[in-house]
């Protein structure tokens, strides 16, 4: 019997991603968060469930689409929004924006904006995560579209020959960019290749947080238990243009699939809550007010001073 | 404190060794690194000495294997990246400039980024156009990493210290030709700056700002001028990521001509960057400090051959230095028969 507060916090997580970047959608054409958005809008759910299956052990590292992995690693939403406008109290300042977003203290380390930049990134750190013994998890999230680039097969090779204690997670909408697979991948299936490396490979609805934890949990213990990496592969749909705020499905390069699982899922899981009597609407009455508020705080906060630019090219000994 | 008698690449090995032995989180790694051939000796006793968890060999993957330094090095080590040949480590230009030389900015100063990317350069036997670049000027381009070029024996050893214990990513350019130069050093660890040019020889009619195995043929220079009454200082810059300007002003205004004799090619490189700060430092009511306008040597502007003598065509030499000087000064052309110069099978054997 799975205890409540578990669908509860999963309810948590995905409910504040989807206010957040609602947030973002209901601002952005005010033209004061200058940064390009990639909306994170479908892949809720494995953010929601990664985060919370690898707790205070997991160490994430995203793509320029990371808006969800800082809110589920529980980064700070003040400082996420003054980011998003360029603020001096956002999370770096200013310098980060959407595209490098990320949250230290909470265990999303970095964001890159190049495809695939970050794989090998994950892998160095999962290294020294295997030499200081400390137990961490390395999560590195990435696109199917990285899986065309050298770094994610150079990545993955030196996982599996050093046994790193890093779990690679696709997060697979068939899109790069505006190119489906069939227009960029010689091959039919990836986990069938992958299989022949040293490496525990699953797969599953990535619309479904319940199962992507599930997935996350095994693989956690597989790592545990036979030393060896975790490659993941989820489906989700990519419910918005690959850049930007709006819904692309209208230009003729897709349909909009029959994917509304992700939010039957979200449906399904608020009214498990309601059946077992937490109170929803104060969850989200909540939730709605931290967002609110992160908006508001971050218009009134200030700009830096331009001299900061100069600032921390290198590190200085003071 | 004692001085030992060693070579270039012993003084390398050395302060790579006392590096590791000072700080755990130092580890070595990269294609060959703990191999027989230990990357001509600069590798040596350090699997033996510290296992294969901080002295390991890896996968052809430069890229990667760059990006995994960066992730090693946020996450508290400190980690060195060795490339036999720094035309390899272009393959890895996607992490050293999307990456590496802009993660702590990026980050708004909250990560350190401590990696030293060890990388050879220069001229063996016949090595062609992929094994024998240097390509300072191009990783000097993007702000947040450091580019140095050891010189001397001490060079070698202390900055080599010093990079290990920078917390910023270090490229650290040595050259092949230098590794016999034979000398003293101090024995115990101790550290240079990374940003401070070095006068290798004093003169008063010219001075020679030259990069790396330069050096070496500007004395050779400089030896063979002085017998014809021509007096030749010779600066060293050493970093080229940030040009200690004040040594190099001090020799200009003093000898009012300047030759910058960088290894690597002229256009859009570090000659043309140091020439452009040394004349705007050389401009007084107006007027030039210089007599004469700077002369540039560097790499003839092809890729580079194999053969023997379109390489001797394509790489700077003492001749070169000797001919730009003369024709600066306005002088006849020495006769050099009989001079002797350095090659693949002479090497320098040193000291400055």
């Amino acid at each position: 019997m799975i205890d409540i507060n578990f669908y509860k916090n999963l309810y948590e997580k995905i409910y504040l991603i989807k206010r957040v970047e609602n947030a973002i959608v209901d601002n952005y054409m005010d033209n004061a968060m200058k940064t390009p958005m990639h909306m994170s809008r479908g892949s809720e759910s494995i953010a929601a469930g990664v985060c919370s299956a690898c707790g205070d052990r997991g160490q994430f590292f995203g793509t320029y689409r990371s808006h969800a992995i800082y809110l589920s690693s529980g980064g700070d939403i003040n400082k996420f929004f003054s980011e998003m406008y360029g603020k001096e109290n956002g999370r770096f300042g200013g310098r980060a924006g959407s595209m490098h977003i990320s949250s230290p203290e909470s265990g999303h380390i970095a964001s890159s904006a190049i495809v695939a930049s970050n794989i090998p990134v994950a892998v160095g750190a999962s290294f020294a995560n295997k030499i200081k013994n400390n137990k961490k998890i390395v999560v590195v999230f990435f696109g199917d579209g990285a899986i065309d680039e050298g770094n994610f097969w150079e990545s993955l090779n030196m996982a599996c020959l050093w046994k790193l204690p890093v779990i690679f997670i696709c997060e697979d909408n068939r899109l790069a960019v505006h190119t489906y697979k069939n227009k960029r991948q010689g091959y039919n299936n990836i986990i069938n290749i992958i299989k022949e490396f040293n490496i525990k490979t699953y797969s599953g609805l990535g619309t479904d947080a319940e199962i992507v934890y599930n997935i996350t949990e095994e693989a956690i213990s597989h790592i545990d238990t036979f030393n060896q990496p975790c490659f993941i592969k989820l489906e989700y749909f990519r419910y918005l243009e690959h850049v930007g705020i709006f819904s692309d499905t209208n230009q003729n390069y897709r349909k909009e699939d029959t994917w509304k699982e992700p939010y039957d899922y979200f449906e399904k899981l608020r009214i498990k809550l309601i059946n077992n009597n937490i109170d929803i609407e104060d969850i989200e009455r909540n939730i709605n007010n931290i967002v609110l508020n992160a908006i508001d705080h971050a218009k009134k906060s200030s700009f830096s001073d331009p001299k900061e630019l100069y600032r921390n090219v290198f590190y200085v000994e003071n | 404190m004692s001085k030992i008698k060693t070579t270039f690449k012993d003084a390398l090995n050395l302060a790579i060794y006392q590096e590791m032995e000072r700080d755990s989180s130092v580890f070595i790694y990269g294609i060959g690194v703990p191999d027989h051939k230990k990357i001509f000796g600069t590798t040596n006793n350090l699997l033996e000495r510290f296992g294969s968890e901080r002295c390991f060999d890896t996968p052809i993957s430069e890229d990667s294997l760059t990006g995994f330094a960066l992730g090693a090095a946020i996450s508290g080590l400190r980690p060195i990246l060795v490339h036999i040949r720094v035309d390899f480590s272009l393959l890895s230009m996607n992490q050293l400039m999307n990456q590496i030389s802009s993660f702590r900015h990026m980050s708004n100063g909250e990560f350190k980024v401590p990696i030293v990317i060890r990388n050879l350069i220069g001229r063996g036997l016949g090595q062609g156009c992929q094994h024998s670049k240097s390509v300072q000027s191009i990783f000097a381009h993007f702000p947040g990493l450091k580019v140095v070029m050891p010189t001397t024996i001490n060079d070698a050893k202390g900055m080599m210290a010093a990079a290990i214990r920078d917390d910023n990513p270090v490229m650290f350019l040595e050259h092949r030709w230098l590794y016999d130069q034979e000398g003293e050093v101090e024995e115990e660890p101790f550290v240079l700056p990374l940003n401070k040019a070095n006068k290798i020889k004093e003169g008063s009619d010219i001075t020679i700002i030259a990069t790396s195995w330069m050096n070496v043929e500007a004395i050779k220079a400089a030896q063979i001028l002085e017998k014809h009454g021509v007096s030749v200082e010779i600066i060293d810059p050493r970093c080229i990521s940030e040009i200690d300007i004040k040594t190099i002003m001090l020799s200009v205004l003093k000898t009012k001509r300047c030759i910058i004799a960088d290894y690597d090619w002229i256009h859009c490189g570090f000659s043309a960057e140091l020439s452009a700060q040394i004349y705007d430092h050389c401009l007084c009511d107006g007027r030039s400090l210089l007599e004469k306008p700077i002369h540039r040597i560097g790499f003839a502007p092809t890729p580079c051959p194999t053969a023997r003598h379109l390489e001797n065509e394509f790489y700077p030499n003492a001749i070169h230095i000797i001919r730009s000087i003369e024709k600066m000064l306005d002088l006849e052309e020495i006769d050099l028969t009989g001079e002797e110069f350095y090659s693949h099978e002479k090497k320098f054997k040193g000291p400055f």
